[in-house]
């Protein structure tokens, strides 16, 4: 096989790891190649997987995984412990599913990418462990159709733990069967909602189901499902192979979340990538000393704490903690950990338009407020871009950013939109107001109309 | 065969067969879940790898083997961004156009694209060479701007660097 240099190569593998701080990362080769099956056992591979299977009750897994307080990666932050709990405790449902949201879609999002890359035995092992804590005799990885060396190694990998025994009938002479498929998607980033993937790996389009009745209850093909990001699942194995008391003492004692995330940094900054970081260091850290400061001839006009779906904030920020309680005080949501600097040649209108026209071309369009009111707000934002905007425009953003909040759509696809667009007309709102044309009557009403 | 009139409309005249190795990878996706429906996307991508695109006759064809309505065939078919109900070029360029990408510069290399190839987004080269479209979050933000041609992913692409990038796919 040629060697080929992976795209997700970048600070994560040349900065100073271990095993005792680095659980995610530590695997890491310093040329980026993916750390194969060999060399991954030899790096203690598979050791949680043993131990998991061979002297813990499957209770006891997620009794652990509960007590360690990790919580999903994937944007959200929903304890993984108390999702696990969600699964059925009548064993006669006994065809459950374990699926890996593995969709990684959000802009400003690289993770998963190079975890699965670069240490596809890790999210084999995660899913090992985890199926058999949640019964699950079959897993998919939902991976995105774009990520074309992330299918090949994850394929290579299964393969390889297939012909190890560490996949398949009787895992390790446990009794225990486990298969694993990989299903790669063909585009549109909704299939990263959970229920909406499920319905997308049923072959169906990906429209979010209703909620109750959760997939634990009622998922793929009707039966028992916990969908869990990448990231999430690889955090798994050292959970398991080292204990709670070591979990929580990763991250910094401010944090209210415990152990690593992967954290990044990007925009016009000295040196853009992502780092395995504890809980709780300050976002000013983050992008001072590990991605440099802004590039000379740039200065920080605002940035995003984790994904396209999370509030802008100002450089005054950036003292807020990197945990999701951290964040909240600043009045948004760490999101992904993955910040985008927003430098100050750039305008806030054009960055919203264009963030609103990639929200309204991935609405689904099965909910009325998103599939009208994305659009709705591009059609304005344009319209400011160009300076030919009305005095009403902002009012009536104002009101979208309402209308399409949480609570209010089928969805988080919405609310997730109108985030950013709120909090950059909080901050910047004269940069908005100079796109109202200069002609423009002056609104006959300060009040939004609904149409 | 398939005529492009003056309108654009797509005239399809010939009826549409399944060839045998698409017959046969369809029938093995099948297998990995629990419910044939599961495999009507890959059935997709199996035949629009073979061909390019997914002709009209495909949703009918697939439908059949996989025990569901072509109606429900092609409603998928025409979610997802990824599978093309008309034809495309040989080659595929797909332009990250997140907020990164964006604060990178992507805009400024889809104009050169327009400047060199005479296509926007969504459009096909009069020579069927690349056909352009924008892409959700390709994952390599720290690389802004980022854009794939077919299966390779790049980085740091800049205007001055995109007659360069093109010359390896003819």
């Amino acid at each position: 096989m040629s060697i080929k240099t992976l795209t997700s190569i970048g600070p994560a593998n040349k900065i100073a790891r271990s095993e005792e701080s680095h659980p995610l990362t530590w695997r890491l080769r310093d040329d980026a190649q993916p750390v194969w099956l060999e060399e991954y056992q030899q790096k203690n591979g598979y050791a949680a997987a043993r131990k998991a299977l061979s002297e813990m009750a499957q209770a006891d897994i997620v009794q652990t995984v509960k007590d360690s307080g990790l919580k999903g990666r994937g944007g959200a932050g929903f304890p993984t412990g108390v999702k696990w709990g969600l699964m059925p405790a009548d064993e006669s449902m006994n065809i459950r599913y374990l699926l890996c949201n593995a969709d990684e879609m959000e802009p400003n999002t690289w993770k998963d990418r190079m975890l699965m890359e670069q240490l596809p035995h890790l999210l084999v092992e995660g899913m090992l462990i985890s199926a058999r804590a949640l019964k699950a005799y079959r897993g998919y990885i939902f991976l995105r159709g774009e990520y074309v060396d992330a299918a090949t190694n994850l394929n290579r990998a299964i393969e390889e733990a297939k012909a190890a025994g560490l996949l398949g009938k009787n895992i390790l002479g446990s009794g225990f069967d486990f298969e694993l498929f990989v299903h790669t998607g063909a585009g549109r980033y909704i299939c990263g909602e959970e229920t909406a993937l499920i319905n997308s790996l049923e072959g169906r389009r990906a429209n979010p189901r209703a909620k109750p009745p959760f997939p634990a209850a009622v998922g793929v093909w009707g039966k028992p499902t916990c969908v869990n990001n990448v990231e999430t699942l690889c955090n798994v194995p050292a959970i398991v192979g080292n204990g709670v008391d070591w979990y929580k003492s990763l991250a910094r004692p401010e944090s209210e979340d415990h152990g690593t995330k992967l954290m990044g940094f990007s925009g016009k900054v000295k040196n853009p990538g992502l780092w395995e970081l504890p809980f709780g260091i300050s976002a000013r850290e983050l992008f001072e000393d590990y991605a440099g400061g802004m590039r000379d001839g740039y200065t920080l006009k605002c940035w995003q704490p984790g994904g396209a779906g999370t509030g802008f904030l100002l450089p005054e920020h950036l003292d807020a903690l990197m945990y999701a309680g951290g964040i909240g005080k600043v009045g948004t949501r760490m999101g992904t950990g993955l910040a985008l600097a927003v430098d100050d040649s750039i305008s806030m209108v054009s960055l919203l338009r264009n963030m609103e026209e990639f929200f309204a071309r991935e609405s689904c369009g099965w909910c009325t407020p998103c599939r009208d009111g994305l659009p709705w707000s591009v059609k304005i934002l344009r319209a400011l871009e160009r300076k030919q905007g009305t005095q009403q425009d902002i009012d009536t953003l104002l009101g979208l950013v309402n209308f399409l909040g949480p609570g209010k759509t089928f969805c988080a696809h919405a609310p997730g939109a109108v985030e950013p667009l709120g909090s950059a007309i909080k901050y910047f709102r004269s940069e908005f107001e100079a796109g109202v044309a200069s002609s423009a009557a002056p609104a006959t009403t300060g009040q939004f109309v609904p149409a | 065969m398939t005529q492009t009139t003056n309108s654009n409309t797509l005239i399809q005249t010939d009826r549409f067969i399944l060839s045998e190795a698409e017959h046969a990878a369809i029938e093995h996706e099948m297998h990995h879940y629990e419910d044939p429906r599961a495999a009507s996307i890959e059935a997709l991508k199996i035949v629009q790898k073979a061909r390019g695109w997914v002709p009209d006759g495909a949703a009918d064809a697939i439908g059949e083997i996989l025990g569901i309505p072509a109606s429900d065939v092609e409603g998928v078919a025409t979610f997802y961004s990824q599978i093309f109900r008309q034809p495309v070029g040989r080659h595929i360029i797909r332009v990250c156009d997140s907020m990164t990408c964006y604060v990178g510069g992507h805009e400024s290399v889809v104009a050169e694209m327009h400047k060199q190839l005479g296509i926007g987004l969504g459009e096909t080269t009069h020579d069927s060479r690349f056909t352009l479209l924008p892409v959700c979050c390709l994952g390599n933000c720290d690389k802004a701007p980022a854009l794939m041609i077919d299966d390779d992913t790049f980085g740091d692409v800049q205007p001055d660097g995109v007659a360069k990038l093109l010359e390896a796919y003819v």
